[in-house]
């Protein structure tokens, strides 16, 4: 059947659903959740940066979920040698060997 | 009281108009007093669908604003006399429409007919959310192709939150009506499936009304394909939605779905 397929155009239509399903998965949370996940990324990254240093553009903050269950997804890339945050003062900066 | 049912659907141009001549057609048929409203102003077409364009002396906001009694704008269909059209004003802009004079239009037209069909504009507008603010079902027109499903989505949210029913908590009836279907194109996956479209938008299939050369005759002349072609397969798919937002169970075919090659040649009906 491979053979023949070049005979026939090529099937768009799994291409548009799938599209679809994609972006409005996105603009059904964008129009009715907004606040929430723009005050649960603000919080939960004030958190994490008094940790860890990290770089705000590699953040992915996503509410999702199908039927009756939703998932809260966190996506935060952090540096391969993680670095002391400037304002923290609790603790003694780390020393790094030159070595 | 009657029941009022807008048709909408975000994006323009899918045939809301059309749905909207040929179910109030239909409806009106079976002898129940029907109204289509035309909720877009400054761009009526709903008229003209009708065959009824020369016709308009008083409009909507003529009677929204008080100038003219409502039984003085209603238009009388010449082909089925159960049938009446409330035209939009053609010359005033989208904000001439108040809240009150519709709302005001919209109680008395309960009073006086079984159905009142609204037939709204395109876009998420002040028209548009007018046009579906007093209803009670919702008829969501949508054609298999992205841009009409992406924008079907949006007005369903907008449904779920503008709406009168809306705000009291309720929860309104929103039908989906597919249009301009083509079963072959859907068949070889050049074209989103019935089944597609019902999962992303998850409403409840009112009917699958497909592309036919007999939609366009009937606007050419000015008559609901309901009306001027009632055995076309377009007027029975259009039928068939009427009886099914009446409540009545009727089965669901795809128009002009082809019947596997095998099938046909052995002359039995595929499964």
């Amino acid at each position: 059947m491979k053979l023949l397929s070049f005979l026939r155009p090529k099937s768009t239509a799994p291409v548009a659903r799938d599209r679809l399903q994609i972006l409005l998965a996105h603009e059904r949370l964008a129009v009715g959740q907004t606040d929430l996940v723009s005050i649960l990324r603000q919080e939960i990254l004030a958190t994490i940066a008094r940790h860890v240093e990290f770089d705000p553009e590699k953040v992915k903050v996503q509410l999702g979920g199908a039927g009756s269950m939703s998932t809260l997804e966190i996506d935060i890339e952090l540096p391969a040698t993680p670095m002391p945050p400037a304002d923290r003062k609790d603790l003694p900066p780390r020393r790094f060997n030159a070595a | 009281m009657g029941r009022v049912v807008v048709v909408t659907s975000g994006k323009g141009g899918v045939g809301k108009t059309t749905s909207t001549a040929a179910i109030g057609a239909a409806l009106a048929q079976t002898g129940q007093y029907v109204c289509v409203v035309d909720f877009d102003v400054g761009l009526r077409n709903l008229d003209l669908i009708l065959g009824a364009e020369r016709r308009v002396v008083y409009d909507f906001i003529n009677v929204a604003n008080g100038e003219a009694k409502l039984a003085q704008a209603l238009i009388r269909d010449k082909r089925v006399d159960t049938l009446y059209l409330l035209a939009a004003s053609q010359t005033r802009d989208k904000d001439a429409l108040s809240e009150e004079g519709v709302a005001r239009v919209i109680g008395e037209l309960r009073e006086m007919f079984d159905w009142i069909i609204c037939d709204s504009p395109a876009g998420i507008e002040r028209g548009a959310t007018l046009a579906m603010r007093h209803a009670d079902q919702a008829i969501v027109v949508t054609n298999p192709e992205v841009s009409s499903v992406r924008d079907s989505d949006r007005i369903i949210g907008l449904l779920d939150s503008k709406t009168l029913m809306a705000e009291r908590g309720e929860r309104m009836e929103k039908h989906l009506l597919l249009t301009r279907f083509d079963a072959g194109r859907a068949a070889r996956g050049e074209m989103l499936s019935v089944d597609d479209v019902l999962d992303i938008l998850s409403i409840p299939l009112l009917g699958i009304i497909p592309e036919s050369e007999d939609v366009l005759r009937a606007s050419n002349l000015g008559s609901p394909v309901t009306i001027n072609s009632a055995v076309s397969a377009p007027a029975r798919a259009y039928q068939d939605a009427c009886r099914r937002l009446a409540g009545e169970i009727v089965p669901m075919v795809i128009p002009g779905q082809k019947r596997p090659f095998f099938a046909r040649l052995f002359g039995r009906r595929a499964a």
